[in-house]
């Protein structure tokens, strides 16, 4: 308890941390809940940074024993990072990690590790080709063999696995392959190799993303059933439903720092989204001054009925010229991959892109780009940027056509059609031979865009196009989006990020594949992320 | 050779999907059992002791490379530099050995006795090894491109080393494993049995041989898991390459000269041989014994095409289409997609 009462005056006497602290809410004050005894596991006072950036902050979290607590927070709040410390993947700078009030053992020694924690992910950590039992049993098969020194014995092995399967009620035949199991089989396979290592205390990574309705349902029947035997969980999710439904205490981390620990009974959905959102941000609304759109202003995008299976269904909207249309959805909503769709990258599985009453071929982006359709991905540095290349390179490269006859290009048409695109944007570089790898995150992205606006596109869609660029970029960035649309351009914006979706004129809310809401412009930002996060129903009535 | 099969099938319990995916490692027997009786219509003289024991010591040299491969490919990665260690190593260990003056290959002359030609070449083979390994694991190359870059840097060193020519004067310790026969059996033949039998019992029995799994399954598990990744691909390269090298031994022995191009192009046949054995090119599939029957597999089919008097000039096309029908039939077998 000293070590919280030391973190508490330690934040107090730092003066920036002192003046977030004031004007962050906080609905319940910081600290534990629990008074059990010996945490779980405890983290106090971890500070980490990567490089520049600090990922956490002096943040500090309890786990009581046989407690589910759930760690919530935006992209970026450092929950990543943390799980990276408990698991002694991560050193932190600062702070220090316990097990049972003792403190954890060094990094060195991971096998020391696995007896306190484990964490299950949504990436897969079994060996496909492996069976079941080998799998629970991994780096350590011959413990307990009876075939010489050393040797597996692959009989005492399975009826090991058997007995530690049965025990914990997980109905898989230990010698199946273990690639032929399900996500469900495979995260209880993962949930009880952890407990075999005497882990009582369990970090569940998104465990729900990739189930259905039931699976859920099962998981969080069998979590219940472990926390009553006495094993702890850390359960990290977007969906706060879910937390509300498993989970007795929520912490909420917000830009790498730790905003509040409540019980989850005590705490309303209203302040947990306000802990999670914090204050409104202090960019300037971009657009907000624009005339509304004209009733009679041609619907240059319609989208009807898309759907791939499995990642969203059945998705109609439309888009007028001079709109700006936000769409929004947290990891796995779905709204990434209907961008994708839009632009060609991927192939739908029903359902029409049409383009001022053309339909375009779907799955081919040559076609969405001679449709009209201009495309900032998600992910610059892998499908955005050629890096060694020039500006003027990497800004024609989808209008080389133009730039001369035959397949032959002109480097002069070339800076020729860059410079202009680069004062629009006010990218700010030695000129249009300098490579982009050399250009900051802002003017990178900004070459992205300026790549999509050089085909003079209809429609423009967007995908996160502010991830990781500074205020001042952001801003030029959405202004460039709302001076297209003035232009005639239809705009889609997909992205969870409010500052994003403030720039379009309205916004429609993608949650498990499906179109759950429709903001017009002027929305609040809680009922905004309850949308987001799956609340919008309970919320609203 | 029986004594394996025997071990193997004992040990298995025949239940359920378990038993099936241990089947696989026999999808071969048919084969070689159909090889061996169409042999047998050709020619009277093919299925005799003595003809056995010429494919079986044909087999030697290129099922230790097989060894090392397997070895490799298991653990999820790759080394094509096998096919010019095994002509390197004993190149450079005779050219250490062999005196300065006085034969028509020159060594170093650094007076080292005839007797050290053999721990020399293992000594080298295992240095080509740990150079493969800490480059790919420590500088982070691929390891496709870096053992290529091998293959033809070594290869260069072999023919630099011995001026293009072959080797005909050899210490004769150097020559006595590939040449001598124990029981009437060769001693090749013998040691690779042996080998073959320890690669089995350590990939079936030993937690550092079912680590090799692992690691080619999902290196991040393995590493979750607290295996050594790194130590382990590191230890596989420098054994891949070892065994190399004595391959090389054998071969030396067996032909009585070091050939300026040995091994030259036999990378094909290993990577052939340990696909049809069941072994994936992905990592973490496959078997040594499955291997074993691909090399086994692939001599027969040379030594049927022999005696069937095939002309030597449709050796390489038969080859091939061989090659290529029993990746497709085994990419089936298995179930597997081989991307």
């Amino acid at each position: 308890m000293s070590g919280q009462a030391d973190h508490a005056g330690a934040a107090a006497d730092r003066p920036g941390h002192t003046a977030d602290q004031a004007t962050a809410a906080d609905p319940v004050p910081d600290g534990p809940t629990a008074e059990l005894g010996a945490a779980v596991a405890e983290a106090a006072g971890i500070t980490k940074r990567f490089g520049a950036t600090v990922a956490l902050d002096d943040v500090s979290l309890r786990v009581a024993p046989g407690e589910a607590h759930a760690l919530v927070g935006r992209n970026g709040a450092g929950k990543s990072t943390l799980v990276s410390i408990l698991t002694g993947l991560a050193r932190p700078d600062r702070g220090r990690i316990s097990f049972d009030g003792r403190a954890a053992p060094p990094v060195s020694d991971p096998s020391a590790w696995r007896r306190h924690v484990a964490c299950v992910y949504q990436k897969s950590m079994i060996i496909p080709s492996l069976s079941v039992a080998e799998n629970l049993y991994l780096n350590r098969q011959d413990r307990g063999g009876s075939r010489g020194p050393g040797a597996i014995s692959w009989r005492a092995l399975r009826s090991r696995a058997a007995e530690l399967l049965e025990t914990w009620g997980i109905d898989v035949d230990p010698r199946a392959e273990a690639g032929t199991l399900t996500v469900e089989q495979r995260q209880t396979l993962e949930i009880a190799r952890a407990l075999s290592f005497g882990a009582r205390f369990i970090i569940l990574d998104e465990p729900t993303a990739q189930l259905d309705g039931a699976g859920i349902g099962r998981l969080f029947d069998r979590l219940r059933a472990l926390r009553e035997a006495g094993v702890a969980f850390l359960f990290i999710s977007h969906h706060l439903q879910e937390v509300y439904e498993v989970c007795q205490t929520v912490t909420v981390y917000r830009d790498a720092r730790h905003v509040l620990t409540a019980p989850v009974a005590r705490l309303g959905r209203e302040a947990l989204i306000e802990a999670m959102t914090g204050e409104a941000t202090e960019l300037r609304q971009v657009g907000s001054g624009a005339a509304p759109i004209g009733e009679h202003a041609p619907e240059t995008l319609a989208v009807d009925n898309l759907s791939i299976e499995g990642v969203y269904a059945e998705v109609s909207f439309r888009v007028r010229a001079g709109e700006v249309l936000g769409l929004a959805g947290a990891v796995g909503a779905g709204a990434t991959a209907l961008g994708e769709t839009i632009a060609g990258l991927r192939r739908p599985t029903a359902g029409t892109v049409t383009v001022s009453g053309r339909p375009v071929r779907p799955g081919s982006v040559p076609a969405s780009l001679a449709a009209g359709i201009g495309f900032v991905p998600e992910d610059r540095h892998r499908e955005g940027l050629v890096p060694l290349r020039s500006i003027a390179e990497n800004m024609t490269l989808t209008v080389t056509r133009r730039l001369g006859r035959f397949g032959f290009v002109s480097g002069a048409a070339r800076r020729a059609a860059a410079v202009p695109l680069m004062e629009r944007l006010d990218v700010v570089a030695a000129g249009p031979d300098q490579p982009v790898s050399a250009l900051s995150g802002g003017n990178q992205q900004k070459v992205v865009m300026g790549r999509a606006l050089a085909a003079r596109p209809r429609v423009l869609v967007l995908l996160r196009p502010t991830a990781g660029v500074d205020v001042k970029s952001k801003e030029s960035l959405l202004e460039t989006v709302a001076s297209a649309a003035t232009g005639g351009c239809a705009a889609l914006i997909v992205s969870d990020e409010l500052d994003d979706l403030r720039a379009a004129d309205r916004v429609i809310v993608m949650f498990h594949g499906r179109v759950v809401k429709e903001f017009a412009r002027g929305w609040d930002d809680h009922r905004m992320v309850a949308a987001m996060e799956g609340l919008s129903g309970e919320h609203d009535s | 050779m029986s004594t394996i099969v025997d071990q193997t099938v004992r040990t298995r319990p025949v239940s359920g999907r378990f038993a099936i995916r241990r089947l696989r490692d026999f999808s071969l027997i048919p084969v070689i059992l159909l090889l061996l009786l169409v042999g047998f219509i050709v020619s009277p003289d093919f299925l005799t002791g003595s003809n056995m024991l010429a494919v079986l010591q044909q087999c030697t040299e290129l099922s230790l490379l097989v060894l090392g491969e397997t070895l490799v490919l298991l653990a999820g990665r790759m080394d094509l530099s096998l096919e010019s260690t095994i002509g390197v190593a004993p190149v450079l260990a005779v050219w250490l050995v062999l005196p300065a003056h006085g034969g028509r290959f020159h060594g170093l002359g650094t007076g080292l006795p005839g007797w050290t030609a053999i721990p020399l070449c293992l000594l080298i083979g295992a240095l080509i090894g740990a150079f493969n390994g800490v480059v790919i694991l420590k500088v982070r190359i691929n390891a496709f491109i870096l053992t290529l870059g091998m293959l033809i840097t070594l290869r260069g060193l072999q023919v630099g080393v011995s001026g293009g020519n072959s080797i005909f004067e050899l210490p004769a310790s150097f020559t006595y494993l590939g040449r001598a026969a124990w029981f009437g059996v060769p001693v090749s033949v013998w040691l690779c049995g042996v080998l073959f039998a320890i690669g089995i019992v350590l990939l079936t029995w030993f937690r550092h041989g079912r680590a090799l799994y692992a690691i080619g399954g999902n290196p991040d598990a393995s590493r979750a898991a607290g295996i050594r990744t790194d130590r382990l691909l590191l230890i596989v390269f420098i054994l891949a390459s070892t065994l190399a090298a004595l391959a090389g031994i054998l071969y030396v022995g067996h032909y009585g000269s070091i050939s300026a191009s040995q091994g030259s192009g036999w990378i094909f046949q290993v990577f052939a041989a340990t696909v049809i054995g069941g072994v994936s090119l992905n990592g973490g599939r496959g078997s040594m014994f499955g291997a074993l029957t691909g090399v086994v597999a692939l001599q027969l089919i040379l030594n049927v095409m022999n005696f069937a008097h095939v002309p030597p000039v449709w050796d390489q096309l038969l080859d091939g289409v061989i090659i290529l029908a029993a990746l497709i039939v085994s990419r089936f077998s298995s179930g597997e997609a081989q991307d």
